[in-house]
C-alpha cells in the first residue's frame, strides 16, 4: 500500500486531465488496484517479508523449533564474520561469478557473434544444442557429470588412460573440484548468456553494417566500431543478470560434491543449507536458523553492494521504459 | 576426373558451353561464393565442439541401456552390445520415478497456474491502467530483478509452513510462484498496453464490466504470452531443485525428479545405469516439451534484456 501512496510523485506527466483530482483517479481505477492486489501480496510475502525476516531471526540463538526467543544481538553476525569456513564459501560464490563474467559472457559473445552471421549455414542447430544444457534439471545433469568423471571407471578417465594418463578424481580432489564445478556451471548456463548476446546483436540497425561495408571498413572494423559500442547498454543489464544468476550455483555443488571435499567447493548456498537443513553434515546436533539468517544477510548486503557499484553503468538505460 | 569428363558427357557439356563465353566471371563467381560462405569453414570447429558439448546427454541415453554388467566392464563405446530395459524398470518402480515424475507434473502445473493468474492479472492493471503509483510499482519490480534472493529460503519455508502448507507439494509450488516473476509481468503488460483502446471502449459500449473486458476480450487475445509465460514457467519450475528439496525433507514420497535423483544418487551411488536411466526419465520429457516449443522459450529468454 506505502508503494502506491509514495508513488503520485512519480505521476503528474499525466496530468493532462486535469478535471479528476488524485483521489478521483484512485477511484476510478479501484479495479485495476483490485487486479495488483494478488501480486503485491504474494511479493510482500516472498520478496519484502523473507528479507526483513531474515535480518530479525539473524539476531537470535534459534534452531528452528517453535517461535525465536533467545536473543543474542549481534552475535551471530560477529561468528558468520569472524568464521573462515563462511569466508571461503563466500570467496567461492564470487569466484562462480567471476568465471561467469570473465569466461562466459565473452566466450558466450564470440560465439553470438558466430551464429548470428547469416551466411552460417546450420546455425540454428548449433544454437539449439548450444541451448539444450540449459533446459536440463541441474541436479540431474550434475549427477550424470559425477558419474561420467568418476575417478575409478568413469568414461572420461577410460578416454584419458587411452592416452596414458593417470587416473583423474576431477570431483574428488581438492584441488580439481572447484574448477571442475565451474566448468560444468558454465556448460550448464552458457547458453543463457548467448541467446541474451543475440537478442542484443539483433538491435544493431543492419542499414548501419550497409553503410560502413559502402565506406570499405573490414569485418573485423564493424565489429570494433559498430558491433561493440551498439550492445554495450545491453551488455550491463547482460552483466548484472549474469552477476546475479551465477552467484547461487547451490544445484549443482549440492547435488555432486555436497561443498566437499573438505569443503573445496562450497559455497554461501550450500553453507547456509547445511546450517539450517542438514546439520548432520555441518557437523551439528540440530539446525541453527538464527546462524544462517546472519550468513545469508551479510552475504546478501555483499552483493547487493557489489550490484550498486554496477548501477551507474546501467543509469543511461531507460528502466521505466518498459512502462511506456 | 577422366571417368566424370566420359561417362556424363552429354548434359554438363552443353551446360559447360553454354556459360563458356563468360568463363571468367563464372570463375570470380565461384570465388566470390567461396569468400562469401568463408564463415563455413566454422564446422570443422563446430562438428566436433558440438559433438563434445552433447556428450553428456549422449553418454546418459547410452548408458541407460547398458546392463550393469557391461557398464562395470568399463570401456569408452556408446552403444549397448545388448541393450535392455531393466535400468529402466528399476528407476521407475524401485527408486520410485514412477512417482517422482507424477510429482513433478503437479508441482510445475500448480506454479504455472499461480504464476500466469498472477502475471497476467499484475500485466493488465499495470498495462492497461494509467493508475497514480504505477510507475513505483513498476520500478520496484524491475528493481527487484537485481536485488539479491535466495538467501532467505528459511523465512520463506516458516511462512509456508505457518500457512499450513509445509511438508506439501502445493506449499513447495506456492514457495516457487511466491517471488515476483518479473520479465513475466513485464511481458503481459507490454502485451496488454500495445493493443488498441478502442477494444475496452467498445466492450464499455456493449456493458461488459471490468472483468468481463478481462476475462472474455483481453485474456484470450494474451494467449501468445501465456504460451511463452507457461512454457517458461514450467520448465524452470521442472528443474527446480532448492525449493522441493527443502519442502521434501521430510516426505520423500513427495519428491521431485530432481530431489528423486539426488536421494536415489545418495543411496545407490554404485548403480550407474539405474541413476542413468533415471537421468533420462527426468530430463527426456522436459527437452521434447523444449524442441516443440524453443522458439517461444528462447524469445522469452531475450526478452529479460529487452525490455
Amino acid at each position: 500500500m506505502t508503494l502506491t501512496a509514495t508513488g503520485t510523485r512519480g505521476v503528474p506527466r499525466r496530468t493532462h486531465r486535469p478535471r479528476s483530482g488524485l483521489g478521483a483517479r484512485i477511484v476510478e481505477h479501484r479495479w485495476h488496484y483490485l487486479f495488483l492486489v494478488p501480486m503485491l501480496v504474494l511479493f510482500v510475502m516472498f520478496t519484502l517479508w523473507p528479507m526483513v525476516a531474515s535480518w530479525y531471526y539473524a539476531f537470535f540463538d534459534w534452531d528452528g523449533v517453535g517461535e525465536p526467543q533467545d536473543f543474542i544481538g549481534w552475535d551471530n553476525f560477529v561468528e558468520t564474520a569472524t568464521n573462515p569456513a563462511f569466508w571461503h564459501a563466500f570467496k567461492n560464490s564470487f569466484l562462480f561469478s567471476l568465471v561467469a563474467i570473465v569466461v562466459q559472457m565473452p566466450l558466450s559473445l564470440v560465439f553470438a557473434i558466430l551464429l548470428n552471421n547469416p551466411r552460417l549455414k546450420g546455425r540454428n542447430v548449433v544454437r539449439l544444442l548450444l541451448f539444450l544444457p540449459v533446459v536440463t534439471t541441474t541436479a540431474v545433469i550434475g549427477i550424470v557429470f559425477a558419474i561420467i568423471l568418476d575417478a575409478s571407471g568413469g568414461i572420461a578417465n577410460e578416454f584419458l588412460a587411452l592416452f596414458g594418463s593417470p587416473s583423474i578424481n576431477f570431483l574428488g580432489w581438492e584441488s580439481t573440484a572447484l574448477p571442475t564445478l565451474m566448468v560444468i556451471e558454465t556448460w550448464k548456463s552458457f547458453g543463457v548468456t548467448l541467446i541474451y548476446w543475440l537478442a542484443a546483436l539483433q538491435t544493431v540497425p543492419t542499414d548501419l553494417y550497409e553503410a560502413a561495408r559502402t565506406d570499405g571498413a573490414s569485418g573485423f572494423q564493424q565489429l570494433v566500431h559498430i558491433t561493440v559500442p551498439m550492445i554495450v547498454p545491453i551488455g550491463v543489464v547482460i552483466l548484472l543478470l549474469t552477476f546475479q544468476s551465477s552467484l547461487n550455483p547451490f544445484d549443482i555443488v549440492q547435488a555432486t560434491t555436497r561443498g566437499g571435499p573438505n569443503w573445496a567447493t562450497d559455497v554461501v548456498s550450500t553453507f547456509i543449507y547445511r546450517y539450517a537443513f542438514d546439520p548432520g553434515d555441518a557437523g551439528l546436533l540440530g539446525p541453527r536458523y538464527g546462524f544462517a539468517c546472519a550468513a545469508g544477510v551479510v552475504f546478501g548486503v555483499f552483493t547487493l553492494l557489489v550490484t550498486l557499484l554496477q548501477a551507474p553503468f546501467l543509469r543511461r538505460r531507460r528502466i521505466g521504459g518498459a512502462a511506456r | 576426373m577422366t571417368a566424370t569428363t566420359t561417362t556424363p558427357r552429354p548434359i554438363p557439356a552443353a551446360e559447360v558451353t553454354s556459360s563458356a563465353p563468360p568463363q571468367r566471371p563464372g570463375a570470380s563467381r565461384a570465388r566470390r561464393w567461396l569468400a562469401y560462405n568463408r564463415v563455413n569453414a566454422w564446422w570443422l570447429f563446430l562438428v566436433p565442439f558440438c559433438l563434445l558439448w552433447i556428450f553428456p546427454f549422449l553418454w546418459m541415453v547410452s548408458a541407460a541401456f547398458k546392463s550393469q554388467r557391461e557398464m562395470l566392464l568399463g570401456g569408452v563405446g556408446l552403444i549397448p552390445t545388448q541393450p535392455t530395459l531393466e535400468n529402466f524398470g528399476r528407476a521407475w518402480q524401485t527408486a520410485r520415478f514412477g512417482e517422482y515424475t507424477a510429482n513433478t507434473i503437479t508441482f510445475s502445473i500448480a506454479v504455472v497456474v499461480m504464476v500466469i493468474l498472477v502475471s497476467a492479472t499484475a500485466g493488465y492493471a499495470l498495462g492497461r491502467g494509467r493508475m497514480p503509483g504505477k510507475f513505483v510499482v513498476v520500478g520496484v519490480l524491475v528493481a527487484t530483478m537485481f536485488i539479491p534472493h535466495g538467501y532467505t529460503i528459511i523465512p520463506v519455508f516458516r511462512l509456508v509452513n505457518a500457512l499450513g502448507l509445509g511438508n506439501g507439494l502445493l506449499g513447495a509450488a506456492l514457495a516457487a510462484a511466491g517471488p515476483a516473476h518479473v520479465v513475466q509481468i513485464l511481458l503481459f503488460m507490454g502485451f496488454f498496453a500495445g493493443l488498441p483502446d478502442e477494444l475496452e471502449d467498445a466492450a464499455k459500449i456493449d456493458g461488459a464490466g471490468f472483468l468481463r473486458t478481462f476475462w472474455s476480450i483481453y485474456l484470450p487475445l494474451s494467449k501468445p504470452i501465456m504460451g511463452s509465460v507457461g512454457l517458461f514457467v514450467f520448465i524452470g519450475a521442472w528443474n527446480a531443485f532448492m525449493v522441493p528439496l527443502v519442502f521434501t525433507l521430510g516426505r520423500p514420497e513427495l519428491r521431485t525428479l530432481g530431489v528423486g535423483m539426488y536421494g536415489f544418487f545418495g543411496q545407490y551411488t554404485a548403480d550407474w545405469t539405474g541413476l542413468a536411466a533415471g537421468a533420462c526419465i527426468s530430463i527426456i520429457p522436459i527437452v521434447i516439451v523444449f524442441l516443440f516449443l524453443q522458439r517461444t522459450f528462447v524469445e522469452g529468454i531475450a526478452g529479460a534484456v529487452k525490455f
